[in-house]
């Protein structure tokens, strides 16, 4: 079962307005590697030398991979992952 | 989610990013398209300059609507809808006596239309959700910003969804459902609620009033500077206390006062900004104590449930304006909080919530530290009213039982200690 990537209405206009894309498990990296491939620069959008950008939050099965590995953080089959921007609430 | 661009006329001429730079019309958005950075509205400067005066602004209605021209939008009937702002600046020298300074005021905002701040932003973010378009508009809350757009969604009309932690005050619950309101109890932190209104706001056609309508929203948070500097005869204090949650007024409370010394409507510097948070959430504290330029998510826990914001989305300014202001960001424990309380209560009248409670404790520990100047103009914003967090100090305080007779008053009040049989806890 692959891993559900669901992507903010900004990164929609790189993915032909797809509001969620399945990818093959693995980390957070990977999953980003496999959205860049079939969308190319999709990386650029998120990530900054190598880290999530720091208005990005990516959420593994509703939780903040920033409480976890960040980039790093592993995903398995049929967990949901999560892009939204940071700037919201309060 | 995009509406359409709202002619919004005044001074604002659209939205910027503070990350980037990119710019964007005054639209229903609030993320930079490209690099996720905020959005802010961006006025026109020279315009500003050659329209706002203090003569013109003392002409203005009698509330928040008077600062029209520094503000994104304005209805056209000022009287329209909730009346907010211009709370009572009180003097406070019988608090300032207790922590050995002279001049302290308590920039009451209890004195709002649902009693607390969040009045102000939610006037301004309504306006422009109207302005925009939309006919529905929701939150999510810790319970302050949940009255508030309940309250002011019913007063003008329109159709709203607030989302709140289902471990919220009582209170607050009940005084957002009385609005008619549809309040949907999730089961998680704020930080959970956030996260889900960030996925509802891209599907729906709703104005998210601090979501997709943030950069308006955000605004109202100013006039809490405009509004001080102008009761203390357009000058301005030394030194504020302001809490921290996702850090949005104490960035704008920042933003408020630099305009007036821009503008030219004050004279000065811009008072030290001291920020205030509770240990139980304190990741901006922590980010400053550390000496660090981000924020780390922490998990909430604190009986100040207003300002538990785990993942704080304004974290990041709200260091660079403690820097830039000279002042500092100190978290205090829950204990310290409900002594915040009752000082504030014993020595001006005013009953805060757990917010003020801390606000009230970081001026003590910053009194009490010598770190204040003793002639300091010091202002303590206190964001919200007791009366919304009745649990957290009802067990502090009690009520003597008597009978209904002169015999049982006398044995229950003679000498200074009330005889333990009498003494009842509130709670």
């Amino acid at each position: 079962m692959p891993v559900t990537v669901k992507i903010p209405s900004p990164l929609r206009t790189l993915t032909e307005g797809a509001a969620t894309v399945a990818c093959e498990p693995g980390t957070v990296g990977d999953l980003i590697d496999q959205l860049e491939e079939t969308y190319p620069g999709f990386r650029d959008r998120v990530c900054q030398d190598g880290e999530l950008r720091r208005f990005v939050n990516v959420f593994v099965s509703g939780e903040d991979v920033r409480f976890g590995d960040g980039i790093a953080t592993v995903t398995t089959d049929g967990q949901e992952v999560t892009i939204l921007p940071a700037v919201a609430g309060g | 989610m995009s509406g359409s661009d709202g002619a919004f006329g005044g001074c604002a001429i659209g939205l910027r990013c503070k990350e980037c730079g990119h710019r964007t019309g005054l639209v229903a958005a609030y993320v930079c398209e490209f690099c996720f950075g905020p959005l802010e509205v961006e006025y026109d400067r020279e315009r500003l300059k050659a329209t706002v005066s203090r003569e013109r602004i003392s002409q203005g209605p009698l509330n928040l609507w008077r600062y029209r021209d520094l503000l994104p939008c304005a209805p056209d009937d000022p009287a329209s809808g909730l009346s907010t702002g211009l709370t009572p600046l009180v003097r406070a020298p019988r608090l300032a006596a207790a922590l050995g300074l002279r001049n302290v005021w308590v920039k009451n905002e209890t004195a709002n239309p649902t009693h607390s701040f969040k009045d102000r932003v939610v006037s301004v973010a309504l306006q422009a959700a109207q302005q925009l378009g939309f006919s529905t508009v929701a939150c999510a809350s810790t319970g302050n910003l949940a009255n508030a757009v309940a309250a002011h969604a019913s007063a003008l009309g329109l159709e709203s969804y607030v989302f709140v932690p289902s471990n919220l005050e009582e209170q607050k619950i009940v005084a957002t459902a009385v609005f008619d309101t549809t309040l949907l109890a999730v089961a998680g932190t704020y930080d959970d609620v956030n996260r889900l209104c960030g996925e509802l706001a891209a599907d729906r056609p709703w104005a998210f009033v601090n979501v997709n309508v943030r950069p308006y929203y955000s605004e109202g948070s100013k006039t809490l500077a405009y509004e001080v500097a102008e009761q203390l005869g357009w000058t301005l204090p030394d030194r504020c206390i302001v809490p921290i949650a996702s850090g949005s007024l104490y960035t704008k409370i920042h933003t408020g006062y630099r305009d007036l010394i821009e503008l030219g409507l004050c004279d000065g510097a811009v008072p030290i900004l001291n920020g205030a948070q509770a240990d139980g959430c304190s990741p901006v504290a922590t980010a400053w104590r550390e000496g660090r330029d981000f924020v780390s998510p922490v998990y909430p826990d604190t009986i100040a449930k207003s300002l538990a914001i785990g993942n704080p989305a304004d974290g990041v300014f709200a260091l660079d304006a403690a820097r830039a202001t000279g002042g500092s960001v100190t978290s205090v424990t829950d204990k310290e909080i409900i002594a915040g309380i009752q000082l504030l209560a014993e020595t001006t009248g005013v009953f805060t919530e757990t917010a003020g409670g801390v606000t009230t404790a970081v001026l003590r520990r910053l009194a009490d530290a010598g770190e204040i100047g003793i002639d300091e103009r010091v202002v303590l914003y206190i964001t919200g009213d007791g009366l919304k967090t009745l649990d957290a100090i009802a067990p502090h305080v009690a009520a003597i039982q008597i009978d209904a007779d002169v015999a049982s008053f006398e044995a229950a009040t003679i000498g200074d200690h009330v005889p333990a049989e009498f003494v009842t806890a509130v709670a």
